[in-house]
């Protein structure tokens, strides 16, 4: 036994020490799309913060005489039919849109996320409740429900939080209560009870971390979803008020002159694209990431 | 029961070699990435005479199943045979086309598996899926492929056939589950059928009735059998000759009272003094210390000798190759000759 | 060793009602269903020993050790510690007295927490050392279960199947149990690395006077650890006797099919005509009388009326052999 004990500690011993340090270092540089997501995510997010610094021109402020540009060095990407520089809004725009999709995002999963497990774990009558209620919500197409919720309550930013927050907490919900049924019936649960916990920290401490992965994925792609809710939003004219920079509002100005000047509404759309793309591939390096096989 | 020849004129016969029937030569399997190949199964070779059982005994990760599952050729997504030949009557498995293959699989080789569950389709009668086999290869008809059923289903102990033949996987038992199996395999009278842990998932009672039953169908079918599996008392039941795995390659092979009796590889009689055996009650157990090799890492030389307890500086640098010595036993031991007796001791 | 039992078990049943919902039933004009996984099972558990509980899947042994540790409710009798009947509802403190070691090693242990994390918490719940020395405590168990000191800030993924179910026999430990219930805790594991499991049950029996209810299907397993056994069989215990008596003298017939079944190193010519023909009845439809006739060789007619209770061999004074065979005491001699 010792013998044995003896040699199996040497064996561990050694391995820990080897894999701790690879932990930290390959499971991120091993990771692509997590690379990618970083560097897409960050350089955006870089943008947003300096945007008054990078942005060379005020992005609200008019100057007629020089409207529709197209690109020079003065104006790299040119100017929209009110001569605002088309670049400074870009970037001034990256500012809105990303923190909108990103705090949109919050609510709706701290929301969804705690009804769901709390629903899966208890089950019951307010699992059945719940359950309808989303069933309810899924039944509509989310943009359709998004706008029809703005539209009652009247454009702006704090009507996009809600609107996106009262629809989109019902995936989560879901997404974690499946999870939950799943976790709930591992031996280590079981073992959990066994061991006198109380259902709040079995449910917090023990289940939730092991399931909130697949809800990040999803918040992921959940803000690709939103951005393109706001833009759409913007393009419809119920979005975030004019003059304020916004890609959706870009695109919609722009379109009227596609055919003369089609880089105003193409450059916007095309970081919508960009934007999306570092946003999924963050959320697939996360999942990579965050699954338990990876800590080994 | 009905018998054809066909398909055998696709083998080319070896007449130097007549009685091999399967003959496996420096098989390597594993995973190439481009130019790195990490190796499970490295350097197996073994033969199978006609109508005999071979088992393959060995641990989790010993690289047993990847064998058999390479002389199948269902290896999993991403392995693949790196070298070595898998002779199947002068027909090497490896390098025939995918047509040959197939048109072996089933009246030539068949296969079983641990959970049958898995292997069966859940969505279609047991009786048909063992006629499906007969009908495709040997031309039954439908009427004559449901006779066959019945017989095989009688054969492997299924009680009340003519009920049970329109069953679904799920609504039989494990162990008729199994049965199920066995007569889907044995339904084409291959030469050769493959095992794979076939009895672990069942209870003792039942492992017992269906290792009797498989023993006894073989030998009227006339098929051989290569049988994986962790559990050296159910090789002692079942197998003639047997071949211990470690870490991707046979330590110790031979027929298997001899083996088991006297074990000449450490592995094989740490294995033997670790298991509790029902007939030496008060028999201590020993342990074999520390862990095997992860399959990225196996040592330079003899992959046991880390945990070996007879290993000298030789074992830590070149790797033992599996020898037979003078009285016909092989093993892949540095030490084996010199202490074959003392290790039996 | 005192024999006054730590746990009994009294008359405990448990059945599923697997009906279709009712609606169906009114329609089809279906009876209810019921499904029986235990049917009246009596058990003593004494303190400090192994007691081995074997049976074929269904026998009802997993439904058993999950109403021991209260995870499943009883629908009749009761278990009963140290005198007192356990309570449907248990408390923390009622709920630390009985643990339990899985049979998987991969799924019994939360991924995301340290093995300290893990222990201190237990440690921490139920107040079993001061909080300051909740470190030295834990160290201690990693080292009761024969790991080291660093095993304590790894997570379970870093662990093999034996170190992972040593950590979980650790778990178990740390609440300091009354009983502790192993669910085929080696079955999962290759086999030299059972040899270790084993060795430190018996050592935690030894060193710990732990009480220990071993769940198992291999019987060379249960002889090499185990002082007594009880056999199940569709929800009964057929047959209790001590290690040496029951495997030298066993008293029903479906014990010594059991034993008959066993795959032997040795000669491997055994006395097959005693393994059982079929497998066991659906737990749905029970047969009448002894519910091992249909597969027995020794079954009378008597065997097909009477159901049998698990009663005391008459010539077995001194030590208790039950057995609920009606002809257990007419049984030819075994093999």
């Amino acid at each position: 036994m010792t013998a044995a004990a003896e040699v199996k500690s040497r064996f561990v011993g050694r391995r820990r020490a080897r894999r701790r340090s690879a932990r930290s270092l390959r499971a991120w540089y091993r990771n692509p799309s997590l690379m990618a997501g970083i560097v897409v995510v960050g350089a955006l997010v870089l943008v947003a913060v300096l945007a008054p610094v990078l942005a060379p021109y005020d992005p609200i402020k008019q100057n007629l005489p020089d409207a529709l540009q197209d690109p020079s060095s003065a104006h790299w990407l040119g100017t929209d039919r009110y001569g605002r520089d088309v670049l400074s809004r870009l970037i001034w725009g990256a500012r809105v849109d990303l923190r909108i999709g990103f705090l949109a995002v919050l609510i709706p999963f701290v929301i969804g996320s705690v009804i769901g497990a709390l629903a899966g774990y208890f089950g019951g009558w307010f699992d059945a409740v719940v359950m309808r209620v989303v069933d309810v919500f899924f039944a509509f197409p989310f943009l359709v429900m998004v706008i029809t919720l703005v539209f009652v309550l009247g454009a702006g930013e704090t009507s996009i939080y809600l609107a996106i927050a009262i629809v989109s907490w019902v995936a989560y919900a879901k997404i974690v209560r499946g999870e939950v049924l799943v976790v709930k019936e591992h031996d280590y649960v079981t073992g959990a009870r066994l061991g006198g916990l109380s259902d709040r920290r079995i449910l917090f401490r023990h289940i939730t971390p092991n399931v909130l992965s697949q809800a990040v994925i999803y918040a992921m792609s959940d803000i690709v979803m939103d951005i393109l809710a706001i833009v759409t939003l913007g393009y419809l004219g119920i979005g975030v008020t004019p003059p304020t920079a916004e890609w959706g509002s870009m695109i919609l100005d722009g379109q009227e002159f596609l055919t003369t000047h089609w880089l105003q509404a193409t450059i916007p759309g095309l970081v919508v694209v960009v934007t999306s793309l570092g946003v999924s591939w963050l959320g697939d390096g996360l999942a990579d990431l965050m699954s338990p096989e990876q800590r080994r | 029961m009905i018998m054809t020849e066909t398909d055998l004129h696709v083998l080319e016969p070896d007449p130097s070699d007549r009685t091999l029937l399967l003959e496996i030569n420096d098989l390597r399997v594993g995973l190439r990435r481009g130019r790195t190949e990490t190796t499970i199964v490295d350097g197996v070779s073994f033969d199978v005479d006609p109508r005999t059982r071979f088992g393959i005994v060995g641990e989790s990760g010993s690289g047993k199943s990847m064998t058999l599952r390479a002389i199948a050729g269902l290896l999993p997504g991403g392995t693949e045979v790196l070298s070595g030949s898998i002779r199947y009557r002068g027909t090497d498995l490896v390098t025939a086309k995918p047509s040959v293959r197939r048109g072996l699989m089933g009246p030539e080789i068949a296969m079983i598996f641990q959970e049958p569950m898995t292997a069966l389709n859940p969505v279609r009668p047991v009786g048909d899926q063992i006629a499906e086999g007969p009908r495709r290869h040997l031309g039954l008809s439908k009427k004559e492929g449901r006779a066959l059923a019945l017989e095989m289903m009688g054969h492997t102990g299924i009680p009340d056939p003519v009920r049970r033949v329109r069953a679904y996987p799920h609504e039989l038992s494990g162990g008729l589950r199994q049965r199920v199996m066995i007569a889907m395999a044995l339904a084409c009278r291959p030469k050769l059928l493959l095992c794979d842990e076939p009895t672990t998932a069942l209870d003792v009672t039942v492992q017992h009735q269906v290792l009797d039953m498989l023993e006894s169908l073989c030998a009227e079918v006339g098929a051989a059998l290569v049988f994986v599996t962790h559990d050296l008392a159910v090789v002692n039941k079942t197998c003639s000759d047997l071949a211990v795995m470690y870490a991707g390659r046979i330590v110790e092979s031979g027929r298997t009272s001899e083996v088991l009796a006297n074990p000449r590889h450490p592995y094989t009689r740490g294995l033997l003094d670790s298991a509790p055996d029902f007939d030496q009650p008060g028999r201590a157990l020993v342990p074999i210390p520390g862990l095997p090799p992860s399959i990225a890492n196996r040592p330079p030389g003899c992959a046991f000798a880390p945990r070996c307890s007879r290993a000298v500086a030789e074992c830590d640098s070149a790797a033992p190759i599996l020898t037979t010595s003078t009285d016909h036993r092989t093993v892949a031991c540095f030490r084996a000759e010199a202490s074959g007796s003392e290790i039996s001791a | 060793m005192t024999d006054a039992p730590v746990l009994e078990v009294d008359d405990v049943a448990k059945t599923y009602d697997v009906s279709a919902p009712l609606l169906q039933r009114l329609f089809r004009q279906q009876q209810r269903t019921l499904l029986t996984a235990l049917d009246g099972v009596d058990l003593e558990l004494r303190r400090g020993e192994i007691l081995a509980l074997v049976g074929e899947s269904g026998s009802g042994k997993s439904t058993l050790a999950n109403i021991l540790v209260g995870s499943l409710p009883a629908t009749r009798g009761q278990v009963v510690q140290d005198g007192s009947a356990i309570p449907a509802r248990r408390d923390k403190e009622l709920s630390r007295r009985i643990q339990m070691v899985f049979q998987d090693p991969y799924s019994s242990l939360n991924p995301r927490l340290t093995v300290r994390a893990m222990l201190s918490e237990l440690l921490r719940v139920h107040d079993i050392v001061p909080r300051s020395e909740v470190r030295k405590e834990c160290l201690r168990l990693v080292s009761l279960v024969g790991l080291d000191e660093d095993a304590l800030d790894a997570y379970p993924g870093q662990f093999s199947g034996g170190q992972r179910q040593r950590i979980a026999i650790a778990r178990a430990l740390a609440v300091r149990p009354d009983v502790l219930i192993a669910d085929e805790p080696v079955s999962a594991l290759d086999v030299s690395v059972q040899a270790t499991i084993l060795e430190l049950f018996a050592s935690l029996r030894d060193e710990l006077g732990l009480t220990i209810l071993f769940i198992a299907h291999n019987l060379a397993v249960v002889q090499h650890l185990c002082q007594r056994v009880a056999v199940m069989y569709l929800g009964r215990i057929v047959e209790v006797a001590g290690t040496d008596e029951i495997f030298a003298n066993p008293r029903h017939p479906y014990t010594r099919a059991l034993i008959a079944s066993i795959p032997r190193m040795g000669d491997t010519s055994g006395a097959a005509d005693l393994v059982p023909e079929g497998e066991p009845p659906s737990p749905y439809d029970l047969p009448t009388g002894c519910r091992y006739h249909p597969r027995c060789p020794f079954a009378e007619a008597q065997c097909r009326e009477l159901d049998p209770s698990l009663r005391p061999l008459s010539e077995s004074a001194g030590r208790v052999h039950l057995s609920a065979c009606l002809r257990a005491s007419d049984l030819p001699e075994s093999p």
